[in-house]
């Protein structure tokens, strides 16, 4: 490398500050204030905030809508890998596109489709009352909204994978006579293991702070269709300002312990790539 | 759909099969109703919703502080993203951690910390407030927000290309005795270029959206600080289907044609990477 001169070191310091600054200023302080925040009032009407009874309702509501929505993307997304990247087919990069569709969608219309698609004013709406099924303003428009906004997630982290991959070795075993779902567990699977969690993580992250698409579906309906976002808005906008951010920094904890597994993940699968090229 | 090319590979019925009836399910039917749902509406309701004045103005305060806070974190990512690729620090990993709140923290937890903050009485606002600058409640509070929401897309955008530059360009021009700011404007600039475009455009097209950390900090006031999600929300709270519906499609087409020149310049910018190598 070049010689640092003395007028490079001081530009290198000074984007070093500006970068510093950035992040303390726009990312860490905001953490620290949900944190100071919510023990503004010490830690017994803390407690008293985190283990309220819609408190632990919603966070139950957050960690069902969150868990379910890992599942569907999980299924969804090893379909659409292997589909994708094992054939070819005709449609295949329209397929593509509109797997993607759903993160351009703002979260406000992305709730919204599904009460146009389910609520009073759909034709299958007198069909869904006949049965008895309860979409809207219910735990299923929930999940549904929180699907919707995760739904490339674990998809989009495979397949730029399993292409990089190639499918020699599926093939080979294929001609030897191994079933589908062998192939899938022996070959397929430990290679795309780490890009999988990773996947999960992001769609676990995003699906537990859905605010904007859950709120259109969710009728606010304190202890039934709360999630925790939702309860920090309520409280919020009560002006209980202590018990918003104590219901908060539940979030933050998760975030927290996200971007650590996300970083774990991450150096698991670059150390792994270094191993075998 | 009809495979154009026979694989030994199994499982292309079940997998493809799986991926469609999810991706129609949870995505294609709840777009298409909305389709659907204007389509009943007359070209003359149409325009007439959306030429409301208060529709308008929201419509131009999305893309104005969108805009705005995009050019401050294509600006602030570069610098970010060179400084984590080309200097070592203390506590750089911790930074590059940071980087991915935005992903992992809900929006409205980040929406209610900054609006604490940047409010009159906050730590940020009350630092402001002393030169009679308003951060909370304003267009400049919308943008903050943004900016909060923005950041890795460019970030995570510009780093690897800065990542793959191979030195020795740069190492030639220092060399044949180019100064460093000519290599950089003449060398490296030119490269990261597209990647911060693609940043911008993918930061652009989510703060477009947004309404969870937007709505806490806009203060909700028709013609200054309502953002379009807003006004279809509020639309929805009076029962208004019609005019929320007809907004939220004009916006989607707005979301689209943002993805669609990411794609192109993505496109392009593979191309002369592939051409370059």
């Amino acid at each position: 490398m070049y010689k640092e001169t003395k007028s490079s070191k001081a530009v290198k310091w000074f984007l070093i500050g500006v970068s510093v600054l950035f992040v303390v200023l726009m990312l860490l302080l905001p953490l620290i204030t949900v944190i100071t925040e919510a023990f503004k009032q010490g830690f017994a009407v803390y407690e008293k905030a985190v283990t309220d009874n819609y408190t632990v309702k919603a966070f139950w509501l957050t960690l069902e809508a969150t868990a379910l929505a890992v599942v569907i993307n999980t299924v969804f997304g090893l379909s659409a890998a292997w589909s994708l990247t094992k054939f070819h087919f005709r449609g295949k990069k329209i397929l593509t596109t509109l797997i993607d569709l759903p993160v351009t969608v703002s979260p406000i219309i992305a709730g919204l489709i599904f009460l146009l698609t389910f609520g009073r004013q759909s034709p299958i709406f007198p069909l869904l009352q006949d049965w008895d099924v309860k979409i809207v303003f219910a735990v299923p428009g929930i999940v549904l909204a929180t699907i919707f906004v995760t739904f490339p997630f674990i998809s989009r982290e495979l397949i730029p994978v399993l292409e990089a991959r190639g499918n020699d070795e599926e093939e080979a075993a294929a001609l030897m006579g191994a079933k589908g779902f062998t192939i899938f567990r022996k070959i397929t699977f430990p290679h795309i293991k780490w890009a999988f969690l990773y996947g999960v993580v992001l769609c676990a992250a995003r699906a537990m702070g859905e605010f904007g698409a859950v709120s259109v579906i969710s009728g606010h309906l304190r202890g039934k269709t709360n999630t925790l976002p939702l309860h920090v808005e309520i409280l919020f906008n009560e002006f209980q300002y202590v018990p918003a951010f104590a219901v908060a920094s539940i979030l933050v904890l998760l975030a927290i312990f996200i971007l650590i597994a996300r970083s774990l993940i991450e150096y698991n699968g670059k150390k792994k790539n270094k191993v075998e090229p | 759909m009809k495979r154009t090319n026979r694989s030994v590979i199994p499982g292309f019925g079940l997998t493809t099969g799986i991926t469609l009836a999810i991706l129609s399910i949870v995505v294609l039917i709840p777009l298409a109703s909305l389709v659907v749902f204007t389509a009943h509406m007359s070209l003359d309701e149409i325009v007439a919703t959306i030429t409301r004045d208060r529709v308008l103005s929201s419509f131009r305060v999305s893309f104005v502080t969108a805009f705005v806070a995009s050019l401050i974190n294509a600006v602030m990512g570069v610098v970010l993203a060179w400084v984590l690729v080309k200097y070592s620090f203390p506590l750089k990993r911790l930074i590059d951690g940071m980087i991915e709140l935005p992903f992992a923290l809900p929006t409205a937890v980040a929406g209610i910390a900054l609006t604490t903050l940047t409010a009159d009485t906050g730590l940020v606002g009350g630092f402001f407030a002393k030169f009679g600058v308003k951060i909370a409640f304003t267009q400049a509070g919308i943008t903050v927000a943004l900016v909060f929401i923005g950041i890795p897309f460019v970030v995570r955008a510009v780093q690897p290309v800065l990542e793959k530059l191979d030195p020795a360009y740069e190492e030639a021009a220092g060399v044949l005795g180019a100064s460093r700011s000519r290599i950089f404007w003449k060398i490296v600039f030119p490269e990261i270029v597209p990647a911060a475009l693609t940043g911008f455009g993918l930061a652009f097209g989510r703060c477009l959206g947004e309404y969870g950390s937007v709505v806490f900090i806009a203060g909700n006031k028709p013609f200054e600080t309502e953002i379009v999600p807003l006004i279809i929300m509020s639309e929805l709270q009076e029962y208004d289907y019609a005019s929320a519906t007809t907004i939220a499609l004009v916006m989607l087409v707005a979301s689209f044609v943002t993805l669609f020149l990411v794609n192109l310049i993505q496109t392009r910018n593979t191309r002369i990477l592939k051409g370059g190598a």
